[in-house]
């Protein structure tokens, strides 16, 4: 497990995606309404939609190609539809910064 | 060992017994269904909206090839059973299987009947019955002008309305002088004809046929008067027969149809008869939903569960005829010893008669206004007595214009296993059970928990009532269908509260009325921040989290997350200079398709998200919004500029209509086009809006729609000037922003609240004024969007991907 700085806080939207790309993973990374940060894999199980592009409610994010509903927390598809994508810990720092919690076996960083 | 239950016929009343059989005893027989027809079984009563454009043949699967895999049954199809061999129980097809059973249920339902007429050979002569009939009038249309739909019942007007859709000269020939005279009295009768008449179709009453001539295809239809009438296309729709061919050569009883006792059981042991094919006490029915009654009573008797046998259905008829309600139940007609309580209104179009006999209701025909037809077919069944009190039953307790007896206590009269959906065989325990145990607390998750009103959608109002009678009171308000799942809000019951209130935040409106999602969901998210913006152009803030995604970047979203940017070509005019810089771009970003769209601009696709404020900086062109709820563009002819034939000078109307009108946000996308002359090559008929040039002045169409169902549109107004044409356009697009539900398109909202009412509503000058100060607000507000991302930092970097930094202990650990 590795510790990396995708950015600072200010950098984050509120409920507005941002892509985070760490070698071939590509991750989508949330600042929800009450602050927390959230990151998954930045495709959606049904038909890879960029869910980076998603609507966000609560912590909830909405597949932009066809309204796939997942929960940021755990990153399970909400009924009707099923399946999961992975999700990733983060925090933010004292300072401020967005720090992801990553097995860099996951990412070939050359 | 299982038992072979064989089953002829693949049809809904079939199918459907098989349902519920497995439903209560899924494990004792060992089921093969034989089907003539090569489909799985389909919703039959819905053909016609197939011909009418309205569902596809896919939409009216009700079972599909995977529910016959899954529920282990064995399916012949394409093949139609020969022989029955009663002694030896087994069945033969015309393909050569043999199938023994145990037990037989012939589900053969009916035949079309068939006029023999000298000539019904010919090709062009068919029925109206299944999906290979449609597919023949489908094919039709397109080379053929002229059908004859000969029967004005039930089944001939639906095969006309679709016909007529399908944009044929309908004539429709019926023997009596009235229309579906066994459904309608009289009066509805003429009111339905008047109600057909005025949407094109043509009606030949009292008029016997005789002979069909034409060479090898049809040409024409005598009748015995001596006239006759042209036609390149025959439907015969004059009624149906019980098929009952297979069980006469086996020596089962046959009258009308296949005679069976109160357990669907014909003379034969093991074997029974179900569906259209089958006479009880008398009758053969033809309409779903007695033969789902019989279907239910079969399967208990098959699965071994008690119950007191078939008793015979009352029926009722409700239907939509090019979008007229009618209703009709039980014993309608003038009877000596009964007595009708009528009322017309001529104004609205409705008309109603109950008919009553020793104070109970027998028979009730509604036309125009149908919400009474659930209660009253209740009543009818309930059998209770009104005497004395008969008006209550139109009029309400109150005698003269209350509220009559709620269709709430009716429900609760209903016995569990009344079928509430017709298309569906739902029963009222069905729904109940959903409710109580399933937790559906809306009709549309009934529908989808159920299939419940899923089918033609008539059982609506009574699906309502049980869900209000379930829960309680109480929670009807809670029940009640709000814009998305997260209220119980209406549209317009939103938007007046925004206005009230003066909310001017999507968070302030789900806050003040209460929402069930703090922050809603990704349907009501963009419609709050579309119906904010409407009403306070000047105080709401566009919030771009509750943008759908093309919106909040201003390009079009591609199914591998790539985006297309389409510039503002006004009216489709373009030059050279343009052209190489967009030629330039294209090739700068290394563009990998260019395509030309088909409202007259360039769409270049396949840009990454972090290319698009790039290119836009380089383009130095307007947005053309290709991506928005908003004016996309305006489509214009050559016009009097170069062409010939051209009246007015379109193009420079069609640019000024674009340069006025462009980056407004609708409900919708909007598309506007303009023609220079009548041959309208612009295609403005089929936008929601359209201007055509004619000699001395502009026609303005509005509402047409060339997408999912192409609606022509229709004519607003006539014009002099070209500001006269900008004065219309501003205010009824201002309108149409007003008063639209977000995601519904002119076509749809016109077909909503009536041209009529669009009319009026912008009939005055004034009133167009006061609409067109609104919309020039708007617009006065609006900026290009491409141009204010490239100028703010801010906005230019969310395009951009975060990226790991250069973190040595990272890298090092992460090579592999």
């Amino acid at each position: 497990m590795n510790e990396v700085i995708v950015g600072h806080i200010s950098e984050f939207p509120e409920r507005r995606g941002r892509v985070f790309r760490y070698g071939e993973l590509e991750l989508a990374l949330f600042k929800l309404s009450d602050g927390e940060v959230k990151a998954v894999e930045n495709s959606c199980p049904h038909k890879q939609g960029k869910l980076s592009e998603g609507i966000v409610c609560d912590h909830h994010v909405y597949c932009p190609l066809h309204d796939w509903k997942i929960d940021l927390q755990d990153g399970i598809v909400q009924a009707p539809d099923d399946g999961c994508v992975a999700t990733y810990p983060v925090h933010v720092d004292a300072g401020g910064n967005v720090v992801l919690q990553i097995n860099t076996a996951h990412s070939k960083v050359s | 060992m299982k038992r072979k239950l064989v089953m002829i016929g693949n049809g809904m009343a079939g199918v459907s017994f098989v349902e519920q059989l497995l439903k209560l005893n899924p494990h004792r027989y060992e089921v093969t269904i034989i089907g003539a027809e090569p489909h799985p079984n389909y919703n039959r009563i819905m053909l016609s909206s197939v011909l009418a454009g309205d569902a596809s043949m896919q939409d009216i699967i009700l079972n599909d090839w995977d529910w016959y895999r899954d529920n282990d049954i064995t399916l012949h199809y394409g093949q139609a059973a020969e022989r029955i061999d009663a002694v030896n129980q087994l069945v033969t097809t015309d393909k050569g299987i043999e199938v023994k059973y145990d037990e037989l249920v012939l589900a053969t339902g009916s035949l079309p009947f068939m006029l023999p007429l000298p000539g019904a050979d010919k090709e062009g002569v068919i029925a109206f019955r299944d999906i290979k009939d449609c597919e023949t009038m489908i094919d039709a249309s397109k080379n053929y002008r002229k059908a004859v739909v000969i029967g004005g019942g039930l089944l001939g007007l639906e095969a006309a309305r679709g016909l007529v859709n399908l944009k044929m000269d309908v004539s429709v020939v019926h023997i009596f002088d009235c229309l579906m005279e066994r459904q309608l009295d009289p009066t509805a009768s003429k009111l339905l004809q008047g109600e057909l008449e005025s949407q094109g179709m043509n009606f030949l009453l009292e008029k016997q046929s005789d002979s069909i001539i034409g060479k090898k295809r049809v040409a024409g239809l005598k009748f015995k008067d001596g006239t006759h009438v042209d036609a390149d296309l025959i439907v015969m729709a004059v009624g149906i027969k019980p098929n009952v061919q297979l069980a006469k050569d086996c020596g089962i009883e046959v009258n009308r149809g296949i005679v069976v006792n109160d357990y669907l059981q014909t003379n034969i042991p093991n074997i029974y008869a179900v569906g259209e094919c089958a006479e009880h006490r008398g009758i053969a029915y033809g309409l779903v939903a007695p033969l789902y009654e019989q279907g239910a009573i079969l399967a208990k008797k098959l699965a071994g569960v008690e119950s007191e046998g078939y008793q015979g259905s009352v029926v009722s008829t409700k239907l939509k005829v090019s979008g007229v309600n009618v209703f009709s139940a039980g014993r309608f007609t003038d009877e000596p010893g009964t007595q009708a309580l009528r009322i017309q209104d001529g104004l609205d179009g409705v008309y109603k008669k109950v008919v009553f006999e020793k104070g109970k209701v027998v028979g009730a025909v509604l036309f125009g206004d149908t919400s009474d037809s659930s209660r009253l077919f209740s009543l009818i069944r309930s059998g209770e007595d009104f005497s004395g009190r008969e008006k209550e039953v139109l009029f309400g307790p109150s005698g003269g214009g209350g509220k009559p007896a709620s269709t709430t206590d009716l429900v609760m009269a209903m016995s569990g296993d009344e079928i509430v959906c017709g298309c569906n065989g739902v029963t009222k325990d069905t729904i109940t059970e959903a409710i109580m145990e399933k937790g559906c607390v809306s009709i549309a998750e009934i529908k989808a928990c159920t299939k419940a009103s899923g089918g033609c959608g008539g059982c609506k109002p009574l699906v309502e009532a049980i869900l209000t009678t379930t829960l309680g009171a109480d929670n009807v308000a809670a029940v009640k269908e709000g814009i998305c799942g997260c209220t119980a809000m209406s549209r317009d019951e939103v938007v007046d509260a925004i206005t009230r209130m003066r909310l001017t935040t999507t968070k302030e409106v789900m806050h003040v009325l209460e929402w069930n999602n703090p922050e809603g969901c990704s349907k009501c998210r963009p419609a709050l921040n579309y119906y904010l913006g409407m009403a306070f152009p000047e105080e709401h803030e566009d919030e771009l989290e509750s943008r759908f995604v093309n919106e909040r970047n201003h390009a079009n979203i591609q199914k591998d997350g790539t985006f297309s940017v389409v510039p503002r070509i006004y009216g489709g005019v373009t030059t050279p200079e343009d052209l190489k810089k967009i030629a330039v771009v294209a090739e700068k970003y290394h563009v990998p398709l260019v395509k030309i769209t088909g409202g007259q601009r360039i769409d270049l696709l396949g840009v990454k998200k972090e290319d698009l404020p790039g290119m836009w900086k380089d383009l130095d062109m307007p947005s053309g919004y290709a991506y928005g709820k908003a004016l996309r563009t305006v489509k214009t002819c050559v016009g009097s500029t170069f062409c010939r034939f051209g009246t007015q000078d379109s193009i420079k109307m069609g640019i000024d209509l674009e340069k006025k009108f462009e980056r407004l946000n609708t409900p919708h996308k909007v598309k506007l086009a303009v023609s220079g002359c009548p041959r309208n090559c612009a295609e403005a008929t089929i936008k929601d809006l359209g201007v055509v040039a004619i000699d001395g002045g502009w026609e303005l169409y509005i509402a047409g729609n060339g997408g999912t169902r192409v609606r022509a549109a229709d004519l607003l107004v006539k014009v002099k000037t070209e500001e006269e044409v900008l004065d219309w356009t501003g205010a009824y697009l201002q309108y149409y922003r007003e008063t639209a539900n977000f995601g519904e398109r002119t076509s749809e909202w016109a077909q909503r609240i009536g041209l009529d009412t669009i009319k009026q509503a912008l009939e005055s000058k004034e009133d167009r004024d006061g609409y067109n100060s609104r919309i020039d607000k708007t617009l006065d507000l609006m900026k290009d969007p491409w141009q204010q991302i490239i100028e703010n930092d801010e906005l230019s970097r969310a395009f951009d991907a975060l990226i790991a930094p250069a973190d040595p202990q990272a890298a090092s650990s992460g090579r592999e």
